[in-house]
């Protein structure tokens, strides 16, 4: 920053000049006290926290009865705890068709979208209203839409001679249902950010390949995608993130069920935490969820790296 | 090449394919707005007929009526507007206090120390809710608790327990300290000469040249607070602290949802956050954007 280059001129009549370092210190004060509201706040919702989810994952805590440590046994008994893995499991084939689906569909519509017709910024409003909408409130229509008899997906299905499944009462096919809404929901975010990043693709880049007589896919393949890498990662990432930590719809639509074919790790953590009141395993859950996550956004910023280079 | 380009047909089917396909899009991006608001209208008789009518050809108001008196959902609206009101504020005050310290003010740590808050934004939230929840409840001297925080409930069932661990959001600190740093330093040196605090530098001159960055974390912060749902679910245990996302549940009982009043009350939650987005949708699409190309 360049504000402390200026100096204050020497003949200023309410105050003396006074020398750099003495100027510094009124101003790095009242700095301190700027920050120290949401500096707290980080202290004491960000960082206690993590710690304290650390320590208590070592412990047994049902808020009742005092804490009671108990070393690595919440560790040893999520190892045989199917229905945690489960959880898991359903989590990690949600993101496995969740991420590549929604950077494929906003990829696309934002191309579509980035292209100089009439109208565009109608349908730009229009795809991103489902993403200010609460994911409460879009889950309960859709699971209304998605009812059997008189769902309305079956309706229209119907009207195309098809016979439409009971979507989030069979456990075939409630997952594919839940990707689908949270799609719908997430894929206006998504396109704009994806905007965003085709805009900073330099135009003469374009020009240059059609001279050299590239096709459009050749100037996407070798233009649009490597400019848009950073797009793509930050995309992805945000995406997995919250992909990991899929509740509201899982709640809402099917209650983690049927069966246990949408129970995901957060509603797991949710219902041992605070139904069961087992704090301390809750904990342990978490923490395993986070590593997870954390895992596999490296291996996300790793695996970007390396595309990179080449 | 020059072949290829004097091909009009093909432009115009191209034209067509291009936006029937994104009228099929936002079709489907549509439809359940169209279809809530549809199903609120009808009888309950034409909820459930069997050729599904597109079009409410008796339209009553009857379903919103019941969704505010068989539920006490102006409670929820009240709970919710408040704790989403709150939350605008604390964060557009506290986030544009601590970003501009980190934009304008010189103090030792500062690039450590933003950076440290800016990593809460990787914290999963997953990880904070447990230690939190406790946090809150044995929060010292409220709710019942003594100095050890023993005894009552501390902050939970109190608006607290939502918009105090979101007071000052990361975003909100990063997302002023990037506008703080576009506005020129030349204002702030005639007015310390002046002998203005720097409190009042920041308030009375950098403040009120923010008003389109404090609409913008404004709307979105209002947006997230009012959609806010697992965590009202966790700490709120008072039917009377309930959210208009946990009133929502509220429909179903027992396997057999009430869809009229359901529909109805979802066009109710949704009807803020839409209207703020009619009316700012620039703001809202432009701070997607940036906080994309970071």
């Amino acid at each position: 920053m360049t504000l402390h280059k200026t100096t204050t001129p020497a003949t200023s009549p309410p105050r003396p000049a006074r020398r750099r370092s003495r100027l510094l210190r009124p101003e790095a004060r009242a700095a301190l006290l700027f920050i120290s509201p949401a500096m707290g706040l980080f202290l004491l919702f960000t960082v206690a926290p993590v710690v304290f989810a650390f320590v208590l994952s070592f412990s047994r805590y049902d808020i009742l009865t005092p804490v009671r440590w108990v070393g690595l046994a919440n560790y040893a008994r999520l190892l045989t705890d199917d229905l945690f893995w489960l959880g898991v499991r359903n989590v990690g084939f949600y993101a496995l068709l969740y991420v590549p689906s929604m950077i494929a569909c906003s990829l696309g519509l934002a191309l579509a979208l980035s292209r100089p017709k009439p109208g565009m910024v109608f349908f730009r409003t229009l795809f991103y209203i489902p993403a200010v909408t609460s994911s409460v409130a879009g889950a309960t229509v859709w699971s209304w839409m998605l009812q059997r008899d008189y769902g309305v997906v079956n309706q229209v299905l119907g009207a195309f001679g098809i016979q439409g499944p009971a979507w989030l009462a069979n456990s075939d096919t409630a997952m594919y249902a839940i990707v689908f809404v949270t799609l719908w929901q997430g894929l206006g975010g998504s396109i704009i950010i994806y905007l965003a990043g085709l805009a900073g693709v330099p135009r003469y880049l374009y020009e240059a390949a059609a001279l050299d007589g590239a096709t459009p896919w050749q100037s996407f393949r070798f233009i649009t995608l490597p400019t848009l890498r950073t797009t793509t990662f930050f995309v992805t990432f945000m995406t997995l993130i919250g992909a990991f930590q899929l509740f509201d719809q899982a709640y809402v639509m099917t209650q983690g069920g049927p069966g246990y074919a949408t129970t995901t790790a957060v509603y797991q953590i949710y219902q041992n935490g605070f139904t069961q009141l087992q704090m301390g395993y809750a904990s342990a859950q978490a923490f395993v969820l986070a590593l997870a996550i954390l895992v596999v956004s490296l291996l996300n910023l790793r695996l970007n790296r390396d595309s990179g280079v080449t | 090449m020059l072949a290829r380009k004097r091909v009009k047909p093909l432009g115009v089917l191209g034209d067509v394919l291009f936006y029937g396909g994104l009228t099929l899009v936002a079709l489907v991006m549509a439809l359940p707005f169209y279809w809530m608001v549809v199903t609120s209208l009808k009888p309950n008789a034409d909820i459930f007929r069997d050729p599904v009518q597109w079009w409410p050809e008796r339209v009553t108001f009857e379903h919103y009526v019941k969704a505010f008196t068989t539920v006490p959902f102006a409670r929820y609206f009240y709970n919710s507007f408040v704790m989403a009101a709150l939350g605008v504020l604390a964060n557009l005050f506290l986030g544009s206090l601590a970003g501009y310290a980190f934009a304008r003010l010189r103090f030792p740590g500062r690039e450590a120390l933003f950076r440290m808050k800016l990593a809460s934004l990787l914290v999963p939230g997953i990880i904070t809710l447990i230690p939190t929840f406790i946090i809150l409840r044995t929060f010292p001297l409220v709710g019942g608790n003594d100095l050890a925080g023993q005894g009552g409930y501390g902050l939970l069932n109190s608006y607290w327990a939502v918009v105090l661990p979101g007071a000052a959001g990361a975003f909100a600190v990063f997302f002023m300290r990037q506008f703080f740093r576009t506005l020129p330093d030349d204002l702030v040196d005639a007015a310390r000469v002046d002998g203005a605090s720097e409190f009042l530098i920041f308030w009375r001159i950098y403040l009120p040249l923010c008003r389109p960055a404090l609409a913008t974390l404004g709307i979105f912060t209002f947006q997230a607070g009012w959609n806010l749902f697992l965590w009202p679910l966790i700490v709120f245990n008072d039917p009377d602290m309930a959210t208009v996302q946990m009133g929502l549940q509220s429909f179903s009982f027992n396997h057999t949802t009430d869809y009229g009043p359901l529909m109805a009350a979802s066009v109710v939650v949704s009807l803020p956050v839409l209207l703020v987005f009619v009316f700012a949708q620039r703001y809202f699409t432009q701070s997607i954007a940036f906080t994309g190309t970071k």
